[in-house]
């Protein structure tokens, strides 16, 4: 029986891919729950600070601060997040398609870019295109800490008070549901303020100890937490990608063992008839 | 029942306090502020230290924070908090212990996993026992 031992072999390395993109899946969707209980932990921070802050655009202050004020685009930063490993299906690709729609988009108004990441695989990508990365982080894990976050936006934030980027966007993935996340770019400075029709009329805080210094605070920590976001949604929207995906790998290998099996069974029928018909021809000969 | 006013405390990780209070106490930078129901809006950062609500009758709540941000409008107080963390939660003694762990699976590297998770670990560490000891200054 000619290839029944090649079909055979071939049969038990598939079933061994198999069961490690079965492992494989159970991690990502363990990891997964972690990730998204994260996520919805950290969201109401990231919406307080957002109802703040739009408290603030709307007060009528004497102070403006810079991060309020629109500028005429010269220079524009971009951060990036992205996960750290691959086999996550197209997470990284669909988001670094739509980083790069956003960065021809700039390019076409002539506005330099300089990105910071988060992700070795978006550091590697943006090195790759030849882009300018000022910062990176790297390797946060499963659960990334506020911590790591600051120093690449410090980063990106002191050029902007400096002036060497006149805005400041995020490109980062948005955790719909297990199966869809979409790559979304959203403006973080000039902060775009949600005008809210109750707050018109004419009032303003009592800032202690004083307007500039309060906003600079407050304003830091409405980025830093919008990217810290990001963060934490990616690595939900990482460990459902490759659930996903390591579930269709399954799926795929367990095809693959079922066609294998069927052609091994075709083969191995084939010489028994065979060998039958050769011992009935012999005894007819006889 | 006394006038009243909505209070939510949300630190980074969690929401830690959402319910209403007749007068909530601050660590503001300037110094405490006490803000009673209907004060004008104010905003301010806060340094380590102590919120403190009276929630009626007499009784209290405490809450321990490294430092964030205080939102004062008519209706409800908003505070903002880097890392507010209860304040008998606070452990030095297993705070330096996880440090030292992290530190000692930073020196024989393994994977680049265990060294994101190590690193970690010490940031988390060194968050914590900045934080007692703050406490302790007091």
């Amino acid at each position: 029986m000619a290839g029944g031992k090649e079909i055979k072999t071939k049969i038990t390395s598939v079933q061994n891919t198999q069961k490690i993109t079965k492992a494989m899946e159970m991690v990502a969707a363990s990891k997964m729950r972690r990730a998204q209980d994260q996520m919805f932990a950290t969201r109401p921070y990231a919406q307080k600070i957002a109802t703040v802050v739009s408290h603030i655009a709307n007060a009528h202050s004497e102070y403006k601060h810079p991060f309020l004020i629109e500028r005429k685009l010269k220079r524009a930063g971009v951060i990036a997040i992205s996960t750290d490993r691959g086999l996550c299906g197209g997470l990284n690709t669909n988001l670094f398609k739509k980083a790069l729609g956003k960065i021809a988009e700039l390019d076409d108004q002539n506005v330099e870019i300089e990105v910071v990441t988060f992700g070795s695989k978006a550091l590697s990508f943006f090195k790759r295109i030849g882009a300018k990365v000022t910062a990176e982080a790297s390797h946060l894990g499963d659960r990334p800490e506020m911590s790591a976050v600051i120093g690449p936006v410090q980063a990106m934030l002191s050029s902007y008070v400096k002036g060497e980027i006149d805005a400041i966007f995020l490109v980062g993935n948005a955790f719909v549901n297990t199966m869809t996340q979409d790559p979304v770019v959203t403006q973080l400075v000039p902060v775009v303020p949600s005008v809210k029709s109750e707050l018109s009329h004419h009032w303003d805080y009592i800032y202690e100890p004083d307007a500039k210094e309060v906003l600079d605070h407050v304003l830091e920590r409405y980025i830093e937490s919008l990217v810290y976001q990001g963060v934490v949604e990616n690595v939900a929207c990482e460990m459902a990608a490759r659930m996903l995906a390591m579930k269709n790998a399954t799926d795929n290998a367990g095809d693959m063992i079922s066609e294998l099996q069927l052609i091994y069974n075709r083969e191995r029928q084939a010489s028994i008839t065979q060998e039958i018909s050769e011992i009935v021809g012999g005894a007819a000969a006889v | 029942m006394a006038n009243t006013i909505q209070v939510e405390i949300v630190s980074a990780k969690e929401i830690i306090f959402s319910g209403v209070a007749e007068m909530v106490y601050a660590p503001a930078v300037l110094g405490e502020v006490g803000v009673a129901p209907g004060h004008t809006p104010l905003i301010s950062p806060l340094k380590a230290g102590e919120v403190r609500l009276d929630i009626g009758n007499k009784e209290e709540e405490f809450f321990f924070i490294t430092g964030g941000i205080l939102e004062v409008q008519p209706h409800v107080v908003t505070v903002l908090s880097d890392a507010a963390i209860r304040a008998d939660d606070l452990n030095e003694a297993a705070a330096i212990e996880a440090k030292q762990r992290a530190e000692a699976a930073l020196a024989d590297q393994q994977s680049e996993f265990d060294i994101a998770k190590a690193r970690a670990e010490i940031a988390i560490a060194a968050a914590q026992i900045a934080a007692i000891q703050k406490l302790r200054k007091r």
